[in-house]
């Protein structure tokens, strides 16, 4: 009997796709198996610990409590399409200056939150920072070191963003 | 033979010799970006989960809803049948397809192991059956379709009950729920306790918590029919000198089991020897003819992890004089170790490396029974049980202080050790430190007396209790195996060994690649260790240093990480293979250079004349004639440039026979200070944290901020130990806390920012003058909050005596000294 399954259509990190998915498909396992982006990690798989945060139209949503059906239509955006052009999104170069990182599992839901966390407020305080990455756990770092690289990168997109044209 | 003259360690027979540390280093010591980050952050990690690939099978457990129950049926042949699924495996095939697990606890058949029950379950979460499917989700379809008919036993979940006699048995065949029990003296304990002018006395209550990194365990196996052979590959690897015990429970030859290294999303111990997620992997490729994945969920990570941390009841009592000298001590502990034990009490083996803290404590008495009851068992978790020494010391200190009305700094400091090395009781040694300066440094950078003084205003003006925390507790690191045996008085394997091993390839333009032997990266950094220590040898850029990991069956000898070992075993094996590297480049130099090799001098990435600087050949311009015109050299020189050193564990000397001296088993002894000031919400039983001060000695520094991430890190478990974190049974035997819903792990907002301060000071034995430095945050923050906390309620009479200190504990505590909360 072959399963029973649904058209979806949606932009992973700006690419179109459409796809055939059971509907019990966990959109963190469509990202990850079907579209090979491995990039978005699985955690509690219960929606606590934000390691499987993606981007949905701009927000962030736990991919692994997520059904891909309920991506149809969507925009995703994950830790794969963060570099550009060959180079590091600023975020990600200011996890490694300020080792915001050790194992590297929660950094690429990390980097998604921070990104959100910026779009919404690109001149955060320390403080505003910590209780918006309270969302995420990190088991290795105590957080210290991710709040110093996202408001370093803030620093630098606001920059960035006031030279462009 | 008395106990005045040990036959081994405290006269420092069998310490390496010192060495000098004057060079000037040039990498070592800088905070340089660590090497492996790129791909975590691009998202190319290359986890155990990213490697399945679309011919992989999925296997799912089916774990046991009863905390004890004989299994009297199985029906599986609806799972069978079940869409996709290849195979199902119940505990009793299992039993037949693989040998137990390796056990390193005393009397192993009679408390036999497996990677699924196949007569009884012991605990909830403990897996009875495999199914092995297309994918995870038509794998847990067919978990559904397995009917097993349980007969429930009465379960035992308190470790004082469970040693009672008529208690139920969780393994019939030792007639007893007690694995182990021991009791060691150390110094003459008697005459201590008849001088002591005190006896301060207490009991302590340490309740489970874990490592729960963000990725669970996994592996992926393939089976070769062709060959017999198989090939595992894993996060969890560590202690693969030991991995022919994993061939043997998968019944092949050990030449025939090649277990490869992964990137890990984490361990902190608790994937340190997880061999049992490989067995399943492996056990389900042979049925299968595939290759199979087993990667564990979070509730397998939680409940059937094998993986729990240290779950103590200690009785103490510490010798006193009214002056605040402290004498001798007597320990008596209890440790719940769950349904097996797989490492025997090698957890109270790391307790006695430092057992006496930072104090010149003249004698010790140390009792362990290890009890076993129906929960999932005991592993590793950052510390191993030397982070539960340290609180139980700590909170025995401040007991002291406060009952001879003694400052609690001051009488730290009146018993700490000054001369180095120093012989503790239990024989092993402290290389080198500086307690003082660390404590000074800690308690300037923790604004002390600014504390004391807000403590004091805020109390009487506004009825706030705020708590400043001060302990000084050690950070053992680099273990000898000795502490897993020196138990028994004739053990199975008495094990010294516990190697690193490095190889270094120049190729034939001067790049280096190090070749790093079953050396797991799970958060820690080898790669970036590596390469500085590389980069300070050879005068190259740590960034031009290329690093690959080997697999166990054709490598070397290799431990991998675990009781703060890594970098400096590492930087011996460096240490080692570079020596071999330059010596046959000097010789190739001299014969290029047409001068004796001893007229030769390294500098600047190659060898140049002494007193004529500009002839000279740089390492490439030598490795290039070495790998291309082996002709123009002597006869007996190869093409090539390359060399391996196994690094043997540089300091470690055997127990004596009657026990009274266990010898040097951990020798490079790092220190530190935390201070952290609480305020405790009476009311709540809340605890927020209002500064945190922690200072570190971890010898000489490779990456000062890599180490400032670990103290961090650690501290932040630390917390989670201390107020939030606890695998709970009930009475019952069911796990309450079976998910991230209710096994609190501290976000951001209960991490405090870290005021980190570091003192250096090298150890006399090892490359550099390095010490481990990994588990130091965990190691001091439990004892250091309850410090604090204490200290916050020390004006209505409460202490605090178990952890977590859960807002309902401190409310409790509260309540029953007549403080309505």
């Amino acid at each position: 009997m072959a399963p029973d399954t649904r058209t979806i259509s949606l932009t992973v990190n700006g690419q179109p796709h459409v796809a055939q998915v059971e509907p019990r498909r966990l959109l963190v396992d469509f990202l990850r198996e079907d579209l090979g982006l491995t990039g978005t990690h699985i955690g509690c798989e219960h929606g606590v610990c934000g390691t499987c945060t993606v981007l949905l139209n701009g927000a962030s949503i736990r991919s692994c409590i997520t059904l891909a059906v309920q991506a149809d239509g969507a925009s995703i955006d994950t830790v794969e399409g963060l570099a550009q052009g060959g180079e590091m999104h600023p975020l990600q170069d200011e996890f490694s200056e300020k080792q915001g990182l050790q194992c590297g599992y929660c950094t690429p839901g990390m980097l998604m939150r921070a990104c959100e966390i910026l779009a919404q407020n690109p001149d955060p305080t320390a403080a505003q920072v910590r209780e918006a990455i309270a969302s995420n756990l990190c088991r290795c770092t105590g957080y210290q070191f991710i709040i110093e690289a996202v408001i370093a990168a803030a620093a630098r997109m606001r920059a960035t963003q006031e030279v462009a044209p | 033979m008395t106990a005045a003259q040990p036959a081994t360690g405290r006269t420092g027979s069998g310490a390496p010799p010192v060495r000098d540390h004057s060079a000037k280093r040039r990498w070592v010591g800088q905070s340089i970006r660590r090497v492996e980050d790129p791909k975590f952050l691009l998202g190319r990690g290359g986890y155990i989960a990213d490697r399945i690939t679309p011919d992989t099978l999925h296997a799912a457990v089916l774990r046991s809803p009863h905390p004890h129950a004989r299994i009297a049926r199985f029906e599986t042949a609806a799972a069978l049948a079940a869409p996709g699924v290849h195979a199902v495996i119940t505990g009793a095939e299992a039993a037949e397809l693989c040998d137990p697990m390796p056990d390193f606890g005393p009397d192993p058949a009679k408390h036999t192991w497996r990677c699924l029950a196949a007569d009884k379950v012991r605990y909830v979460g403990e897996g009875v059956a495999v199914v092995v499917a297309d994918s995870r989700y038509l794998a847990e379809d067919a978990l559904e379709l397995i009917e097993v008919e349980y007969e429930p036993l009465p379960a035992i979940t308190d470790p004082e009950r469970a040693l009672d006699a008529g208690s139920p048995l969780v393994h019939e065949a030792l007639e007893s729920n007690c694995a182990y029990e021991r009791s060691f003296d150390f110094g003459d304990v008697e005459r201590d306790f008849a001088e002591a002018e005190v006896v301060v006395r207490d009991r302590l209550r340490w309740h489970r918590s874990g490592g729960q990194p963000l990725e669970t365990v996994g592996a992926i196996a393939e089976y070769d029919l062709g060959t017999g052979s198989f090939t595992i590959d894993t996060n969890t690897l560590s202690f693969t000198s030991y991995l022919f015990m994993a061939a043997a429970t998968l019944k092949v030859p050990v030449n025939k089991l090649d277990i490869r290294p992964v990137p890990a999303g984490g361990s902190f111990g608790s994937k340190l020897f997880a061999n049992k997620p490989a067995v399943i992997a492996g056990m389900c490729a042979r049925k299968t003819g595939r290759k199979v994945a087993y990667l564990e969920d979070r509730a397998d990570n939680i409940s059937n992890c094998d993986h729990h941390g240290s779950d103590r009841v200690y009785d103490v009592e510490l010798a006193m004089m009214r002056d605040g000298t402290m004498r001798g001590i007597k320990i008596d502990v209890i440790d719940d170790y769950g349904a097996y034990i797989q490492f025997g009490v090698g957890h109270h083996g790391n307790a006695l490396a430092q057992v006496v803290g930072p104090y010149t404590i003249g004698s010790v008495r140390y009792r362990v029974r290890a009890a076993l009851t129906n929960k999932n068992q005991q592993g590793a978790y950052r510390g191993f049980g030397s982070e539960v020494n340290n609180w139980m010391l700590e909170q025995m200190v401040d007991k002291a202080a406060r009952e001879l009305g003694l400052d609690p700094v001051a009488i730290r400091r009146m018993n700490f050790i000054r001369d180095f090395p120093h012989f503790i009781p239990t024989g092993n040694v402290y290389d080198s430190g500086d307690y003082e300066r660390v404590l000074d440094h800690a308690l300037d950078l923790a604004g002390y007396g600014h504390w004391r003084d807000e403590q004091r205003r805020l109390r009487e003006q506004e009825g706030r209790y705020i708590g400043v925390g001060v302990i000084t507790a050690q950070e053992r690191s680099v273990f000898s195996a000795t502490e897993f045996w020196f138990w028994f008085d004739e053990p199975g394997a008495p094990v010294t060994s516990t190697p690193e091993s490095v190889s270094l390839k120049v190729d034939a333009t001067g790049g280096i690649t190090a070749i790093l032997y079953s050396c797991a990266f799970w958060g820690n950094s080898p790669e970036t260790m590596v390469a500085q220590l590389v980069a300070e040898e050879f005068d190259c850029s740590p960034y031009d240093v290329s690093v690959v990991y080997h697999g166990s069956r054709d490598g070397l000898p290799a431990t991998g990480p675990g009781g703060s070992r890594t970098t400096v075993m590492l930087a011996g094996a460096v240490e080692g293979a570079s020596a071999k590297i330059k010596e046959k480049a000097r010789r190739a130099a001299a014969h290029l250079l047409e001068i004796g090799p001893d007229d030769l001098e390294w500098a600047d990435g190659g060898f140049r004349v002494r007193g004529d600087p500009e002839r000279k050949k740089a390492l490439g311009e030598i490795a290039i004639m070495l790998h291309l015109f082996k002709h123009s050299f002597p006869e007996d020189m190869e093409s090539g440039l390359d060399a391996s050193k196994v690094f043997d564990h540089p300091y470690t000397t055997m127990p004596s026979a009657d026990r009274k001296d266990l010898g040097v088993f951990y020798p490079f002894v790092g220190h530190a200070c935390h201070v952290p000031v609480v305020e405790v919400d009476i009311e709540t039983g809340l605890v927020t944290f209002l500064h945190y001060a922690a200072v570190h000695d971890c010898g000489t520094l490779v990456n000062p901020r890599s180490l400032a991430g670990h103290i961090v890190g650690g501290t932040a478990q630390g917390i989670g130990t201390a107020l939030y974190e606890e695998f709970v049974y009930d009475e019952d035997g069911q796990l309450l806390s079976s998910s991230f819903m209710d096994y609190l792990i501290p976000t951001a907002m209960e991490v405090p920012e870290l005021t980190i301060g570091h003192v250096e000071t090298p150890s006399p034995y090892t490359p550099h003058g390095i010490k481990g430095g990994g588990e130091g945050g965990r190691m001091m923050a439990p004892a250091a909050i309850n410090a604090a906390v204490n200290d916050a309620l020390a004006p209505l009479g409460v202490r605090l005596t178990e952890l977590p200190m859960t807002p309902e504990r401190i409310l409790a505590a509260l309540r029953a000294a007549g403080h309505a909360g």
